[in-house]
């Protein structure tokens, strides 16, 4: 049992690493990357919110929206997955929300070391992409905790790796055109293509 | 409202603001859905559509949008609106959807639709803000367009599914390059469009926070400056 767990974990890691594998998240990937103390704050974040919101909408998918699902009220023809999006993104936006209230309250210095990354989460394809993953890959409640927390950590990694790039970056000749974005691009590009070698792994 | 800030408001986010280059926005699906024409199109044709409704909902009732809350009204009229793209693809076009997968529901979380509703469509009259919306959706869909071109003309040899380069594999001339198709080259390619982009749009490049300074090698510094 803890293998298959591990195995999940390791996969939603380096094999299908949210960020260089799937791609989301990109646009704060991108822009929020220059230091590694803003990008690491972020990557905190989204493990936390991962970590809260997959499992959240698995339940949900499975207890409402799923055909089926609300045959315990007396509905067995019931089919909601027509509304699963707009319930996913409510939940997150809620979660978020309320993660910003209990740590306003209760942890004040992580709430101020996030400062404004934690709103900005609500729109990171990220956590939208990673619960709409988890409801494709139709996992199990258990499994998608550990899911959630893969594809965080994953995300949180690769966004600190390239923040530590871009810092040494900054004082390197660089052609006018290719500075900053351009540039970027690039070695996003070239950590993808690295990412991919974990591709041949099978767990 | 004149019609050339109608023109203006429709040209701007094509090539001098363009949402992807320049604003970084909507980069993800720009990255996953290019390795084929014909699916690029149907992502194109979605998000332009989900974008100008968007603003144009969200400008008409702009005004009675409390604002502690404006975020969460304006998910929901864009996950609205996503949610009938989503349903009308799986209905008429269920191949395309299958090969979209997620990336339909991930319009809700793409940038542009957030970030044009947020910065244009809260304080705009409604036309405008449409305008705004097909404004942003052709210039995300132009950079999308061309790099989904270049892939499969030179990953696969095919345009839109029909052969245009011969491949070696069935009897041609043409090796195909399998690096194309995969999904790291489009970051590659989007790099390479916004240096040809900012070659030619000179004020959009980022300047260095730091210089070289020159060669200080040299005995003679009558009226060199020094950088540090």
């Amino acid at each position: 049992m803890f293998e298959h767990y591990l195995s999940i974990f390791i996969t939603t890691v380096f094999i299908e690493n949210i960020a260089l594998s799937v791609f989301l998240g990109m646009c704060t990937f991108i822009a929020i990357s220059k230091k590694i103390d803003a990008a690491f704050g972020l990557g905190v974040a989204v493990i936390v919110v991962c970590l809260i919101t997959v499992p959240l909408n698995n339940l949900i998918y499975n207890s409402i929206l799923k055909e089926g699902a609300l045959a315990w009220a007396g509905l067995p023809e019931a089919n909601l997955e027509f509304v699963g999006l707009i319930s996913y993104i409510g939940v997150i936006a809620a979660a978020v929300q309320i993660l910003e209230m209990f740590l306003d309250r209760f942890v004040p210095a992580l709430y101020n070391a996030l400062g404004v990354f934690l709103p900005l989460i609500t729109v990171n394809c990220a956590i939208l992409g990673a619960s709409l993953f988890m409801i494709e890959k139709d996992l199990k409640f258990g499994e998608s905790v550990v899911y959630g927390l893969g594809a965080g950590v994953g995300w949180a990694m690769a966004i600190v790796v390239l923040a530590g790039i871009r810092e040494k970056l900054k004082y390197s000749d660089i052609p006018e055109g290719l500075q900053g974005l351009g540039v970027t691009f690039l070695i996003v590009g070239l950590m993808s293509f690295g990412f991919m070698s974990f591709g041949g792994i099978s767990l | 409202m004149t019609v050339k800030q109608y023109k203006e408001v429709l040209a701007k986010p094509l090539l001098e603001e363009n949402p992807i280059t320049l604003q970084i926005l909507g980069i993800c699906s720009a990255l996953a859905v290019t390795s084929n024409l014909s699916v690029t199109l149907v992502m194109c044709v979605a998000l332009t559509s989900v974008v100008s409704f968007s603003n144009l909902f969200i400008s008409i009732i702009r005004n009675y949008i409390p604002s502690s809350v404006r975020i969460i009204v304006q998910m929901t009229i864009i996950a609205s609106l996503v949610i009938v793209v989503d349903e009308l693809l799986k209905a008429y076009d269920y191949e395309t959807s299958k090969k979209l997968s997620v990336f339909v529901g991930l319009i809700i979380t793409n940038c542009i639709v957030m970030g044009r509703a947020e910065a244009f469509a809260m304080k705009e009259k409604p036309f405008i803000s449409f305008l705004d919306g097909l404004g942003n959706g052709l210039g995300y869909s132009i950079i999308l367009i061309a790099v989904a071109i270049v892939r499969e003309l030179f990953g696969a040899g095919t345009l839109m599914g029909y052969e245009i380069l011969p491949l070696v594999s069935n009897g041609g001339w043409y090796p195909a390059n399998n690096l194309l198709l995969l999904p790291p080259s489009s970051f590659i390619l989007i790099g390479l469009m916004i240096w040809a982009i900012r070659a030619y749009k000179t004020d959009q490049i980022e300047p260095n926070e730091y210089k070289l300074s020159g060669h200080a090698t040299a005995p003679d510094t009558s009226k060199r400056e020094v950088n540090v």
